[in-house]
């Protein structure tokens, strides 16, 4: 039995559980966590692909997951930043009542 | 689909679901932390070693470990009882999140004869990603260096106190 496909359904599961949680939750710190999650399915995708692809050897996969790693660390130490100064601006992380970008 | 693969994504995805259910935040970047541990373990049953220690590494060592520390500061003054935790427009979210899954889902089992087939284990060393990331990639290398530092001085001065206001 070829086991990609399992790994392929768990990653859009994920998927799907992120992308319920950064749509739904009010708290902007849930909201980023819901993005992880998403671009940790993401990076599930492609280690798959790549070990069961044709060419494991060239690390293509392998190394586009590292540097997504990478990008995503960033994105979220800029995230919270953001989270935090909006939080001593406006006193709450509730998105619903983020409706204005002047500070 | 062995027992492995089943306890493993049955861990992933119920922290995951916790993740974005529970409603003390605290227990939400714990659940987090459980759901990143079970792809670390994927990433680990996929020969893929080296992504797997750098996700224990970076995940759970550190952006978890950033989480809490943004959920305890930002904790002081939360509203909690003013309209639950989801948002007014909560079912709209859902439905979407159904439909990408439902059309993920559906492309995934259609397409599964055709995908590849088991091969032999790939053999990764660390000498060989130097070298792959030193060669070919080395200018992809080069650009997350450099997104790496412009976030380490965004954030710093996003977060930081602004002169004149509070102190």
């Amino acid at each position: 039995m070829n086991p990609l496909p399992g790994y392929l359904l768990v990653a859009a599961l994920l998927f799907a559980i992120g992308l319920a949680g950064a749509l739904t939750r009010r708290n902007a710190i849930l909201v980023l966590i819901g993005i992880e999650l998403m671009l940790n399915a993401a990076n599930l995708n492609l280690i798959a692909f790549w070990r069961y692809g044709p060419h494991p050897e060239a690390l293509t996969g392998f190394l586009f997951a590292i540097f997504s790693i990478a990008v995503a660390a960033a994105e979220a130490a800029v995230g919270l930043g953001l989270v935090i100064s909006i939080h001593r601006h406006l006193r709450t992380t509730d998105i619903d009542a983020m409706n204005r970008m002047k500070g | 689909m062995t027992p492995v693969f089943c306890i493993v994504a049955l861990f992933t995805l119920a922290g995951g679901l916790a993740a974005v259910t529970l409603k003390n935040t605290v227990h939400c970047a714990l659940a987090l932390t459980v759901a990143l541990a079970g792809l670390a373990l994927f990433f680990l049953r996929l020969d893929a070693q080296f992504v797997g220690f750098a996700q224990i590494l970076i995940y759970i060592g550190a952006v978890a470990i950033l989480v809490v520390f943004a959920i305890l500061l930002t904790r002081s003054s939360e509203p909690e009882a003013s309209g639950g935790i989801v948002s007014s427009r909560w079912l709209a979210g859902v439905i979407i999140a159904a439909a990408v899954f439902a059309v993920l889902g559906w492309a995934i089992l259609r397409s599964a004869p055709a995908l590849a087939h088991e091969s032999a284990a790939p053999a990764v060393t660390v000498h060989q990603i130097g070298t792959a990331l030193m060669g070919r990639y080395v200018l992809p290398l080069e650009i997350v260096a450099l997104l790496l530092t412009s976030a380490l001085i965004g954030a710093v001065i996003v977060a930081m106190h602004e002169n004149g206001s509070a102190k």
